[in-house]
Order: structure tokens, then sequence, then C-alpha cells
């Protein structure tokens, strides 16, 4: 990786790049200011609760200004990864079908908030059939729900759907 | 002596037909996700772990494991096929083996992998079975000042050795540490990093934090790339039986693989890729078809690589299971599957959990032995796994992870927090940071905290405790020479070769 830097013409300021140790940093002094806010008895003075958040954030402080340095001296993305173009088309597809579900997973339900999900990311990642998409999604949420959770003994919020077939697992094996 | 009986009393527990079952799921799901690119045994073995609630500690190892062997046979399913590393560990089997492919060979690299990865597994298996009492004995005489100075070496390879940037791996792994001290501080009840919410008093837990950066965000990297072009199938030719020519270049390389893979894997600083690298320079050193490697594709630069990476795997459940000291992701969340049995993983493991311990050994053997069977007479299973298209994959790994997530708690919170992990993991795997390092550092860094405060208290706040053991400095010495080392040898190299104005050929 260091190859790339060396032949690279000029060094100049790669801003992405930049961008993640500042973002770092910030990250840092929010560590920062949660490790002051830990309240500290006397009789732990020592050995306390706060050393290792200390000597984490003096990590991350060095750290991120290391990036920094990186940054202003180039950056260290492969010129690869730097030409191909970000489809932020895509990614704003799959981050809706994520707020989607996370919006509606509670007022729906697990099945009909994961089907939402399933045909945004299908319809992001290019796929243009979103009524099979529905189809194939309820399949896999019901698996899921069914399947996965009921194996496990995980308790996934039930909404209109699961309520249903619920009750008509309930009535045909009540018959039966 | 002592070794062979335990492992009898391990088969015992193993060949139970409710263990062979788990056995037989945990080694087929492996290889499925192995071959499916996107999803790592990592990944998987998180969002099961709710089922350590379910069943007894025995069968979901036993799960955990097949899934582990299971995905290093399934990934080089498709290195080889699709040239798309499915485990970071495969990345050099794409190397020849696709190349052996895409010139008619594909059948007998899928052979020499899988056979491979079978006779250095089992090898390897073994080796965990007799070093592991061993390692035991000398793991007894460690105080919590060895047991620190030992992680930190662990947190040194793992982030900085291995990998491509030694600042870019620590930084993961300190923000894992951050994740990791999230909650109530166990030894004096304090909350930390909570920023005054309820919600994080209980921390972040780490199937949360294995989704949101394996599955949110690999997905969200996936949809961020899809201009950089698709990789087509290789279809599969000819024969799987490999000639007696093929048979020839093969063994050898496996067993040097599984000489080279093993040990490394053992060591507490662990990581697949090395060996692999290194058993590929070797067979290309030895072999006496040096004019295939890179052209037609070498059959020793698959068989190699697979055995090394296979060994290696083995390995790492050697520091894992005696000294409670993950060193890949996937051990890291195997080891939090053992804490939520209240187990804790180190030198007394071995005889405290013995029919466990010993089971998951014998166990691993017959996973070898069913991997090898699933990987070559029904591999045209798995190539037709290769054909599920990417946006059905991606959505379809989306529902799960909201399952295995909300599944917690069924908190919108959770979700909340795995789409931000997810968001994180997606500028690390733009901005190439190393994502294990978070898991490591998340489930090792409270341990590492709890033996330093430990050492510090028994020697009433004076940290020099760490420096005047003997094997604790021998440790942090190692520790330092592996942070700094490479950066003083690549410094000398560029002196040296600054004479000439370019080395041919040798970039």
């Amino acid at each position: 990786m260091s190859t790339s830097e060396q032949h690279a013409s000029p060094p100049r300021l790669a801003l992405p790049e930049l961008l993640t140790g500042v973002g770092l940093l910030a990250c840092a002094g929010a560590v920062a200011w949660q490790t002051l806010a830990i309240p500290v008895s006397p009789l732990y003075s020592k050995v306390g609760p706060t050393v290792f958040p200390y000597i984490t954030m003096a990590g991350m402080i060095v750290l991120s200004l290391l990036l920094v340095l990186a940054a202003l001296r180039g950056g260290w993305q492969p010129q690869e990864e730097k030409e191909t173009p970000t489809d932020w088309k895509a990614m704003g597809l799959v981050a809706a079908g994520l707020v989607a579900n996370l919006a509606l997973i509670q007022p729906l339900g697990f099945t009909a908030a994961s089907v939402i999900m399933f045909v945004l990311v299908c319809f992001g990642f290019g796929s243009r059939h979103p009524l099979r998409d529905a189809m194939l999604g309820l399949v896999l949420a019901l698996a899921a729900y069914f399947g996965f959770a009921k194996a496990l003994g995980v308790n996934i919020g039930a909404g209109l759907i699961e309520n249903q077939l619920n009750a008509l697992i309930g009535a045909v094996l009540g018959r039966g | 002596m002592d070794t062979l009986s335990h492992l009898a009393h391990g088969f015992a527990v193993a060949f139970t037909p409710t263990n062979l079952l788990w056995c037989l799921v945990g080694t087929t799901l492996g290889t499925a996700i192995g071959v499916l690119p996107g999803l790592g045994p990592a990944l998987t073995i998180a969002l099961l772990l709710p089922i350590t609630y379910q069943v007894a500690p025995e069968a979901s190892f036993i799960l955990f494991a097949g899934i582990y062997y299971g995905a290093m046979y399934g990934g080089s399913t498709t290195s080889i096929l699709l040239n798309t590393p499915g485990e970071s560990a495969t990345i050099v089997t794409a190397l020849e083996g696709n190349r052996m492919a895409r010139s008619g060979r594909g059948g007998a690299a899928l052979a020499t992998s899988a056979i491979g990865s079978f006779v250095a597994g089992t090898l390897g298996t073994m080796g965990v079975a007799f070093l592991a009492p061993t390692v035991v004995k000398y793991a007894l005489k460690f105080g919590p000042a060895e047991y620190f100075s030992l992680m930190v070496l662990a947190f040194i390879t793992v982030s900085a050795v291995l990998g491509s940037s030694s600042v870019r791996g620590l930084t993961s792994l300190f923000v894992g540490f951050v994740i990791g001290m999230i909650g109530v501080d166990l030894q004096t009840g304090q909350p930390r990093f909570t920023f005054g919410t309820a919600e994080l008093l209980d921390g972040v837990d780490v199937i949360i934090v294995a989704v949101g950066l394996f599955a949110v965000g690999e997905t969200l990297y996936m949809a961020s790339r899809r201009y950089a072009g698709k990789d087509e199938i290789v279809p599969l030719k000819g024969s799987l039986y490999m000639t007696a020519a093929e048979w020839a270049r093969s063994w050898k390389p496996w067993l040097r693989g599984a000489a080279i893979g093993f040990p490394i894997g053992a060591m507490p600083a662990g990581g697949a890729e090395i060996p692999t690298f290194l058993s590929y320079a070797i067979e290309k050193k030895l072999s006496k078809h040096k004019e295939e490697f890179g052209t037609v594709g070498a059959i020793e630069g698959v068989a190699g690589p697979e055995a090394a990476n296979n060994a290696s795997a083995a390995g790492v459940l050697v520091p894992m299971l005696t000294l409670g000291l993950p060193t890949s992701a996937t051990a890291a969340i195997m080891l939090s599957a053992f804490q939520s049995y209240g187990i804790n993983p180190g030198p007394l493991l071995l005889t405290a959990q013995a029919n466990l311990v010993w089971g998951l050994i014998a166990s691993l053997f017959i996973a070898n032995v069913i991997l090898v069977v699933l990987n070559l007479p029904l591999i045209g299973l798995w190539v037709r796994l290769l054909k599920i298209p990417a946006p059905q994959l991606y959505a379809g790994i989306l529902v799960f992870a909201t399952v295995g997530t909300y599944g917690i708690s069924q908190s919108p919170i959770d979700l909340a927090i795995l789409y931000l992990l997810g968001a994180a993991g997606f500028l690390m795997r733009r901005f190439d940071f190393p994502t294990a390092p978070v898991i490591i550092g998340m489930i090792l860094g409270p341990l590492a905290e709890t033996q330093f405060r430990r050492a510090m208290t028994i020697e009433n706040g004076d940290w020099t405790v760490f420096f005047r053991h003997p094997l604790s400095l021998t440790l942090l010495t190692l520790a330092f020479v592996g942070l700094v080392g490479p950066h003083i040898w690549a410094w000398i190299e560029h002196k040296r070769t600054r004479g000439p104005e370019h080395v041919p050929g040798d970039a």
C-alpha cells in the first residue's frame, strides 16, 4: 500500500481521508467527554474504572492525528478505489430500505416491514421486478419468522400478518 | 496417552445422534455461507448466538465449530469458480485456483482444495488435541500480569502486524475497546460511555456489532460499488477426480501447508492470511512447474495455501480453548458464546468442561469427514448457490440481520444502533480499515482490563509489575517489536534501495 503513495506524483491533501481522521478525532473527543463523566470513588483512585478509558482516549487521539497526517500526505487509498465512482442512488435506496424497516417494524410488525425493506434493497441493487421481489421477501421473512425465530426461541415483534397466520395455525392445529 | 483416552471420551459425546445432527447442520450451513459472498462464519455464528439459551453447550459449540470449518471449505469454492474470495483466508486460493478453472481444470482445483482441507484440517485438529494439554500446563503458571501482557501481544499482532496498515488496524482495535467498555463497569458498578441513557447500561450486544459491521456495512458497500464491474462464474469443467500426476503434485503441498498453517494459527497472533501467503511463496519456489504459476494455474498453488488455511483455522482453537484468547473475529464471537453459558475459557476449561472440550475436538474430526463428502460429490449444489442474484442475496441478508438484532429485545433502538454501526462498517470498508479488530477489541478489551486491574490491585497500584515478571516482560517486548519492527525494517529497506532509481520487476 505504501508503494502507491510513493509513486503518486506530488503528495497532496486527500479530503475523504482527512474527514475520516477528523471524524475519528471527534470520536476521541466524545470518549474524553464520557471518560471525564465517570464518577470515581477515591477508593479506586489507582486502578479504578477510568484507567482504561484514559488509555483508550490517548490511543485514539494519537491514531487520529496519525491518520490526519497520512491524509495530508496524499491519503492511503489505492488508485482503483478512488476512481470507482460511488453509486449514491443504490446506496440511498438501501439506506431508505433500512430506515423504512426501522420506522415500520413496530406499527406493522416484522414481516410487513421486512417485505418493504426487501423490495427497496432489491431495487437499489438493480432488480426491476418489485412484485416478484415482494413475494420473495414475504416468503423469506415468514421463513425467518417461523423457522429462525421459533427455533431459536427469539421473540420477534408480531404484526398483522404474523397474528393472522398464528391464528390460522392455531385453528388448524386445534381442529386436527 | 491421556489425550487418547480423553479423545475416546470425546467421540462418545460427539457420536450421539443429536450431536451428529448438529455437526451435520453446522457443516452444511458453514459450507453454504462460505460459498455465498457477503456472508462469513463470524456473522453467522453471531446471528445464531441466541441458540445458547436453548441447547446444551456441547450442541451449540459443535454447531459453531461445524460452521467455522465449513466456511473454510466453502470459501475456496467461491475463490476458484468466481475469483471473489469468499473469505479473506482464501485470497491466495483464488490466484491459482481461478486460473485453473479458466483453463478447464476447475474440477481438479476443487478436489485438491477439498482433500487438502481434509488432510490439513485433520492434522490440525490432532494438533489441537495434543498441544492443548501442554499449553494448559504452562498457562496454569500465568498470573494476571502475564495474561495482560499476552493480550497486549495478541492485540498488536491481530491489528498492527497483520493487515495493510498498523495505524488503521489499531484504530479499529481502539474503536472496539470503546464499544466493549459501554455499560456498567463490573468491578465498581459505575456506568461508562452510556451518554446518560438507560438503554446503553447493559452494553452493546456483540450480535449487533458483528451484524452491523459484517452484514449491513457489507451490503451498503456492495451497493455503492455497483460500477466496479461484475465477476463471472467459471462453469465447472473437468473431472472431479484428480489424475495420478495431480495427486503426486498435491500431497507434499498439503503436508507442507499444514505444517506452516497450524503453528502460526496456534500462536497467540492468529490470522489465516499469513500462512496462506507463506505457503504460496514456498510452493512457487519448490514447484517443478513454475511456468504454470500465473498462467494456466498450478495445482500446488491451490493445494498448499488451502491446507495452510484449514490447519491455521484449527490452530486458532488452541489459544482460544486453553487461554481464552481469541485471535480472529469468529473465535471472539465463540468466546462470547462461552460467556453466555457462564463458562470462562482458560486453563481450567479442559478439566472443568472435559465433556465440552473433547466432544468439540472429536466433532471437528467428524466435521472434516462430513465436509469432504459435502464438498466433493455434492459440489454441484454449492455451485448453484453462487447463482443467487446479488439483489435478492443482499436483501435477504438484511432480513436476517433484522431478525437477529430485533430478536434480542424487540427494541427499535437496537436497530438504530445496528444501522449506525452499519454506516461505520461501510466507511471502514471504503477506507480500508480492518473490521475483525473491532470485534476482538470489544470482546477481549474488557478481559484485558480485568487482568490489568487485578494485577495492579495485587501490587498495590505499582505498574512496574508488568516489567518485573520475566515472562510478562518478554511478551511486552515481543509486542513492542511487532509494533515497531516492521516500520524500522521498511525504513532500512527504503534507505538501501534508494541508490538505484528503480529495481526492475520488484516493485
